[in-house]
């Protein structure tokens, strides 16, 4: 017996110890120190299937859809079930040839392995969707999925709606905790991206176990942890769609804006910027084709002028002049000046266009002819207010009723960008004519009839004439009146489109007066000629100087003058004078709205006035400059010749015949130029531009674009994304 | 279970701890396959009727073996001794045999079609045979084992099963037979041997870790320090400085040659891809003699640590308390392959976690040095030797299945100790276990 040794077990047992100190050591390190090995257990193993929910429809103040849902097809492939694929027949539906399949097979199996589905074409058109399906057979492991796209009925207020485009990587850093995912889509510009979180309503997730060949077992924890998707709510807006289709129809051919807001609500009924587009280019497959165009595009035609696009504000500023000099007990209606055709008092002396002794004999004559000289002299007198010492604090004070006039400051629309325009400060004529003292309201003087410094959106001159109508308030200009089954936390956030915007206590005579003066204006004034049928109305017109070539043309007014229910607010660029083209536009829109209709006359003038062809020169060369490169004149924005193809294609019941519709469309172009579609060469800013009303911003917009074409980023993540929904 | 409840009965002085924590483990492997094998649309209650499932079967299997752990309970304890020669001489024909009769099973050839659809795996079986003819061996009153003859004797013994193995295509079986060394350590082998051993192993993961340039110049450098601090010593006896010279000679041949050897020679592509997987290294099997004449121009593999990666995920997402049972995402994703055999810890690791795999290592522990402590109360040194090859057995068997699962080990097919699902490795367990246990009631006995 071998008892010499008996001190070996406890070696055997130490050794035996220690080996499983180390097992341990290793399981400690796995189990609980590491967490990565979870991570990868769960990306093994769960597979997240994101259910969508519809997106909130939107509709006008008649209930009338703006915008829809429409399904959209995708042709997608599990490479790995495609076998014995009848490629030849596949080739030619889609017409590619077998290199382009087998690059999209190779393509697909990159980006999403050999047993999950990819996308093979996205976005079919109802031919290729009818004859897949037909064919499906012929295809194994190809099959159609559904997605849901925007569709707009109308064609239009597109920059209103704005659009909805796939995340990326910054809106994901953005909106990190919001629970995007790339591939999703969001909306990128106007209402859909002013009220995302509501439209997008909750996105739902099922979660799945998933075997190591990639294959759905079972519900993931027998569907505990799966949330369920919540529709979008819609959003019922004040826009009326006649009028808004009559505001860009009016438009066309001319660089402008209209705003009509409803002044005792401040709802929004139409907003129109031209050039436009029509919103139906930017969904599906077309905006692929298109989004490179528009935003490469001199006129600009996805900016939307009615709330970023900066004008003087002319003679449509003289009754918001008279009010403060009312206010302040400077004038009396019955001030009258004694105007020969100038204004001489600051030297240099200043146009009036009338010469007439008279003619600016009180208040209301002076707006009805638009004097220059007497509101000139107006603006003098509220500078330089004996009440306030200095010409500085005058015109802080000035200033001070002019911004609660809504000018120079953000409004607070809902849409998202809202330029909020300039009244100068003083710092601004301190900088130039050095301290305050020095300076004057002779400096300045041009403010007085809304030149110099002085810009305003076209939102906020309507929002201007809303504020006159309403005697003293206004409310925030706003589209959506109301959300479907709206909760508290929305109301809350609705509250300031409810409550009215009282910031001046100016006494409701002085509005009677300005009303009454600008009534004038219709019935004998400058806007004399502009009638609409069966309704008093207020108005002034505006041609306003600016350095970018003739003339802009503006015109605000309310009506009816007794019971305001429109106030609208119109400016066509370098057109001339404001009751030649912003007039007839602003007074077709009130009686489309206040009568519901057109009368025959009206129609014809309206169909008249659409093809006015008011472009500048400037940008007209540089579409024929730029026709080479295959991008659409601005013709081919033009939303009814679009729309006509879009009713037929309704009628037939086929949303999704767009496809052809810009297909043809691009035939035509280069049929008519004779040259093939070359890809957009990239003009170079400066040169081209023919607006420079803001070079600044068009060069932003230019890079946005550039930075945009980058499509075959984009086009991978949408390639993802199909698989998410799969 | 039956056996428990009879055996005091016919069976004085079992130990009872190591019959509950038999029971318990197999339960625990019935329980580890059924979550593998789990399938909420199938119900557990017919596929064990049934028997279609290898939960159920292992059911069976564990029935099997408790008659067996009866009948050998009910044996004489003089009928081990006595049939440990011929048993062994009769394992090694029947491993032997393999080659003539043998059937090709996951690639290897080391198993012998029996009657009803089941298969016998020789070299399992030898285990216990080897265990028992070393004993015999060991306790002969004539053999003195502080002598070399003694050793080599011994080795050859426990080197011939091991070696058909290796024929057989077997490496993870041949392995365990040198978990034998306990027991030979514990009746005198030097412990020299086991430090060599040991150098040996450090050398080799040494070599696959490092260049062997740069390491012959560590060798060289250690070489030198110890002749530099051991100056004096060498003054008074020369012999010392030859033997650090023999000594780096060999450790510089074992890196420049040996090792290599090993890898290119005696280890197939695969095995030499899995070690060299370990440390993240790829393993050129064109440098592989073995199958360079079978795959010839072939291109060298990637390291095919698929296994090891998938297993540690579904032991490292159980975290600390483990998903649930039948809860485990990657066990029922089917992610880690030959789960229901080898990789049977990774079900556990991923139910029930850290606290699952440390309360069930643990109760391998426990039972570890529970036989081993039968191992020292017994008079006769046949019981010893026996008791401690079965404790070589199973430590080897736990170490290196659960070093595997979590990475710490090349992957080579070993079955976990009465958890893993297979008939032939539970058999062959039981019978080593009850053996100990029949030879542990008669420890009072002196057996030869």
């Amino acid at each position: 017996m071998a008892l010499y040794n008996s001190n070996r077990g406890g070696i055997i047992q130490i050794i035996i110890g220690v080996i499983f100190v180390i097992l341990i050591g290793q399981l400690i390190s796995l189990q609980i120190v590491s967490n990565k090995y979870k991570l990868a257990a769960d990306n093994n193993a769960i597979f997240r299937k994101i259910i969508y929910p519809d997106r909130g429809i939107i509709y006008d103040r008649k209930k009338r859809a703006l915008l829809e849902n429409t399904i959209s097809y995708d042709l997608v492939v599990i490479p790995n079930e495609a076998k014995g694929v009848d490629t030849l027949t596949l080739c030619e539906i889609l017409k590619i040839n077998k290199e382009e399949f087998t690059k999209r097979m190779l393509d697909v199996i990159i980006k999403n392995s050999r047993v999950k589905a990819g996308v093979f074409e996205p976005f079919l058109s109802p031919e290729l969707y009818a004859q897949l399906t037909e064919n499906l057979y012929r295809f194994p492991g190809f099959s159609l999925s559904e997605r849901s796209i925007r569709n707009y009925p109308y064609n239009t207020a597109a920059h209103v709606l704005g659009y909805v485009a796939e995340v990326d990587v910054n809106f994901l850093q953005k909106h990190e905790d919001e629970g995007y995912e790339m591939g999703d889509y969001a909306g990128m510009t106007g209402l859909e991206k002013q009220y995302e979180p509501i439209l997008m309503g909750q996105r739902g997730v099922k979660r799945f176990l998933r075997d190591n060949k990639g294959k759905i077992q079972s519900a993931y924890e027998r569907g505990e942890f799966d949330t369920l998707a919540i529709a979008g709510k819609n959003l019922y807006t004040s826009i009326d769609v006649q009028v808004q289709q009559l505001a860009e129809k009016l438009l066309t051919n001319k660089v402008g804006s209209a705003v009509a807001i409803n002044p005792k609500t401040g709802g929004v009924i139409a907003m129109a910027s031209s050039p436009g587009y029509n919103p139906n280019l930017l969904t599906g497959s077309q905006r692929r084709k298109t989004i490179g165009r528009l935003l490469m595009d001199t006129a600009r035609p996805i900016y939307n002028r009615a709330i970023k696009g900066q004008y003087p504000p002319g003679s449509t500023f003289k009754p918001l002049g008279a009010l403060i000099a009312l206010d302040e007990g400077l004038i009396t209606p019955s001030y009258g000046y004694n105007c020969y055709g100038s204004y001489a008092a600051c030297g240099d002396p200043r146009k009036c266009e009338h010469h007439n002794p008279g003619h600016a004999a009180n208040l209301q004559l002076a707006l009805a002819n638009s004097c220059n000289s007497y509101f000139l002299q107006v603006f003098r007198m509220a500078i330089d207010n004996p009440k306030y010492h200095n010409a500085k604090t005058g015109y802080l004070k000035w200033k001070e009723y002019v911004n609660g006039f809504g000018l120079g400051r953000r409004l607070g629309i809902d849409l998202p960008s809202e330029n909020k325009a300039n009244i100068p400060d003083t710092a601004a004529y301190n900088k130039d004519f050095g301290n305050a003292k020095y300076w004057n309201s002779c400096y300045m003087l041009t403010l007085g009839i809304g030149q110099d410094r002085m810009t305003a959106t076209p939102l906020q001159l309507a929002n201007s004439m809303a504020f006159i109508a309403n005697e003293g308030y206004y409310i925030t200009p706003h589209f959506v009146d109301s959300i479907e089954e709206e909760s508290d936390q929305e109301s809350e956030l609705m509250a300031k489109y409810r409550t009215k915007q009282k910031v001046t206590s100016i006494p409701n005579p002085y509005f009677k007066i300005i009303k009454e003066g600008m009534h004038d204006v219709t019935v004998y004034g400058t806007a004399a000629f502009i009638k609409v049928p069966g309704h008093e109305y207020c108005a002034k017109t505006g041609t306003a100087q600016n350095p970018h070539g003739k003339n802009h043309s503006l015109f605000v007014c309310f009506a009816p003058k007794d019971n305001p229910k429109i106030a609208v607010a119109v400016i066509v660029e370098n057109a001339g004078y404001g009751a030649t083209w912003a007039g007839p536009i602003a007074g077709l829109m009130m009686e489309q709205y206040l009568n519901d209709t057109l009368t025959i006359e009206s129609k014809l003038k309206a169909d008249n006035l659409e093809k006015v062809d008011l472009l500048p020169q400037a940008i007209k060369d540089w579409y024929v400059r730029n026709n080479k490169s295959a991008y659409l004149t601005p013709m081919e924005y033009n939303n009814d010749e679009l729309s006509d193809v879009w009713d037929m294609e309704m009628v037939s019941g086929d949303a999704l015949l767009v496809t052809k519709t810009v297909d043809t469309l691009k035939k035509d172009t280069s049929n008519k130029t004779g040259t093939p579609a070359l890809p957009p060469v990239k003009p170079s800013p400066n040169k081209d531009s023919a607006l420079n009303i803001d070079n600044k911003q068009q060069k932003n917009t230019l890079k946005k674009g550039t930075i945009k074409k980058k499509v075959p980023i984009k086009k991978k993540a949408l390639i993802n994304t199909n698989v998410n929904q799969i | 279970m039956s056996t428990k409840s009879n055996q005091n009965n016919f069976s004085k002085g079992t130990d009872l701890a190591v019959i509950v924590l038999y029971l318990l483990m197999v339960a625990i492997g019935i329980l580890c396959i059924y979550m593998v094998e789990y399938n909420p649309n199938t119900s557990w209650g017919t596929s064990f009727i049934t028997a279609k499932t290898n939960y159920s079967k292992q059911f069976y299997f564990a029935i099997f073996c408790a008659f067996i752990g009866i009948f050998i309970l009910l044996m004489d304890s003089k009928v081990f001794t006595a049939l440990a020669n011929v048993s062994y001489a009769a394992g090694i024909l029947l491993m032997l045999a393999t080659f003539v009769l043998g059937k090709n099973i996951n690639g290897s050839k080391s198993w012998i079609p029996i009657a009803g659809g089941f298969n016998l795996q020789p070299a399992e079986l030898c285990k216990i045979f080897t265990a028992l003819v070393l004993a015999k061996f060991i306790s002969k009153p004539e053999t003195d084992f502080t002598k070399l003859k003694s050793h080599l004797t011994a080795g050859i013994m426990v080197a011939l099963p091991a070696i058909l193995s290796i024929m057989q295509h077997e490496l993870g079986l041949a392995l365990v037979y040198s978990a034998f060394i306990f027991a030979m350590y514990r009746e005198g082998l030097p412990p020299a041997i086991l430090i060599v051993l040991l150098s040996f192993a450090i050398l080799v993961i040494a070599t696959l870790l490092l260049d062997p340039i740069i390491l012959t110049i560590i060798l060289t450098v250690i070489a030198s320090i110890v002749i530099i601090v051991l100056i004096k010593r060498f003054k008074r006896n020369k012999n010392t400085i030859l033997l650090v010279v023999a000594i780096w000679v060999v450790c510089s041949g074992t890196v420049r040659f040996a090792v290599p050897y090993i890898f290119n020679n005696v280890l197939e592509c695969y095995q030499s891809t899995r070690i060299y997987s370990m440390v993240g290294k790829e393993y050129d099997c064109n440098m592989n003699k073995k199958s360079a004449v079978a795959v010839g121009s072939k291109k060298s593999r990637k390291p095919d640590d698929y296994n090891v990666k998938q297993s540690k995920i579904a032991i490292g997402s159980g975290g600390f308390w483990g998903r649930g049972f039948l809860k485990g995402t990657q066990t029922r994703g089917k992610y880690v392959p030959e789960q229901h055999t080898d990789f049977i810890f990774t079900s556990l690791g991923e139910a029930f976690g850290f606290v699952g795999t440390f309360i069930f290592l643990a109760l391998y522990l426990f039972f570890l040095f529970r036989l081993v402590r039968i191992a020292e109360r017994q008079r006769s040194t046949f019981s010893r030797v026996y008791a401690y090859s079965v404790v070589g057995i199973f430590f080897f068997h736990i170490a290196v299945n659960i070093s595997m699962t979590i990475g710490l080990f090349p992957v080579v097919g070993i079955p976990l100790p009465l958890i893993s699902y297979g008939g032939s490795s539970l058999l062959t367990f039981t019978v080593l276990v009850f053996i100990l246990l029949r030879l542990d009631a008669d420890r009072q006995m002196v057996l030869r």
